[in-house]
């Protein structure tokens, strides 16, 4: 099974229809020292969204690691490529039950991903590298990528515990 | 990010602050390999007090050195990890692989 569509959540065969209203939209350059200001983007967002700071600690992980994986990988290293991320609020009804969370989009221009030959490495391993898509798996709900077009598109899903309360905030308060 | 060493009696400390990510983490695996390749250090620790986030990259670095002391035939050790780095070792299943203490004294203890 391809590894990076493999990743679904776990009731995903129960009906369910995802709604979204957008957030935010970042556009930068496939510079490392972007980073960090990727993440500092990404902690207020998930504090207003109300996660939790463990869900929150994990979708900073996971978008960092996946703009980090397009800038090594789908760019090899160049530092001057562009990268879109987009926020949304997403909600959906799963028998009944309302869960909300967040997606994230990221695209960017590089080749095609041959998903055959991206195979996390097993954890047994003790060696450096190849962790990036262990820690996104590891870390989010959905993680699923396509080639749109001339782009290559990764969706990131975090959805809220029951018990997290809501989510709302970010649509009604909106700046 | 900022990293610096000390020599605490046979021991060296590492101090980090600031985010190790894959701007930079090549910077902590370079200094980590000189105290423990180069120098030949026989207790490498490194303070993780000030760093708020680490990527894999950064554990790739800490892999690598653990991989060389264990080389050496020294001791690679951390304190100070956030829940943040914790939690990304975790899910790496590097935890257990490292030695790990809350604080200096009792790393310097170890």
């Amino acid at each position: 099974m391809n590894p990076i569509t493999a990743k679904k959540p776990a009731d995903m065969k129960k009906s369910s229809k995802l709604t979204r209203v957008f957030l935010l939209k970042l556009e930068l350059r496939s510079h490392p020292n972007l980073l960090c200001v990727v993440r500092g983007a990404m902690e207020p967002l998930m504090d207003t969204l109300g996660f939790s700071q463990e869900h929150n600690r994990a979708i900073i992980r996971a978008v960092d690691e996946a703009v980090s994986n397009v800038m090594r990988h789908s760019y090899q290293g160049r530092p001057d490529q562009p990268i879109e991320i987009y926020c949304n609020r997403v909600r959906r009804e799963t028998e009944g039950e309302i869960e909300q969370g967040v997606e994230i989009l990221l695209f960017d221009c590089g080749p095609a991903v041959d998903t055959t030959k991206i195979t996390p490495r097993p954890l047994d391993e003790v060696r450096p590298g190849g962790l990036g898509l262990h820690i996104i798996r590891g870390s989010m709900d959905t993680v699923q990528y396509k080639r749109a077009g001339r782009l290559n598109r990764l969706q990131l899903i975090k959805f809220k515990r029951a018990s997290q309360g809501d989510c709302g905030s970010a649509e009604e308060k909106p700046s | 990010m900022k990293i610096s060493a000390r020599r605490v009696e046979t021991s060296t400390i590492l101090d980090v602050s600031g985010n190790i990510d894959m701007s930079n983490s090549p910077e902590v695996r370079k200094a980590l390999l000189t105290e423990i390749r180069q120098k030949g250090v026989s207790r490498v620790l490194l303070n993780l007090t000030g760093v708020a986030y680490i990527d894999s990259s950064g554990v790739a670095s800490l892999v690598e050195g653990l991989k060389a002391s264990r080389d050496a035939g020294s001791r690679f050790v951390l304190f100070g990890l956030n829940d943040s780095a914790r939690e990304v070792l975790k899910i790496s299943r590097l935890l257990k692989l490292f030695e790990v203490y809350d604080t200096e004294t009792q790393a310097m203890a170890s």
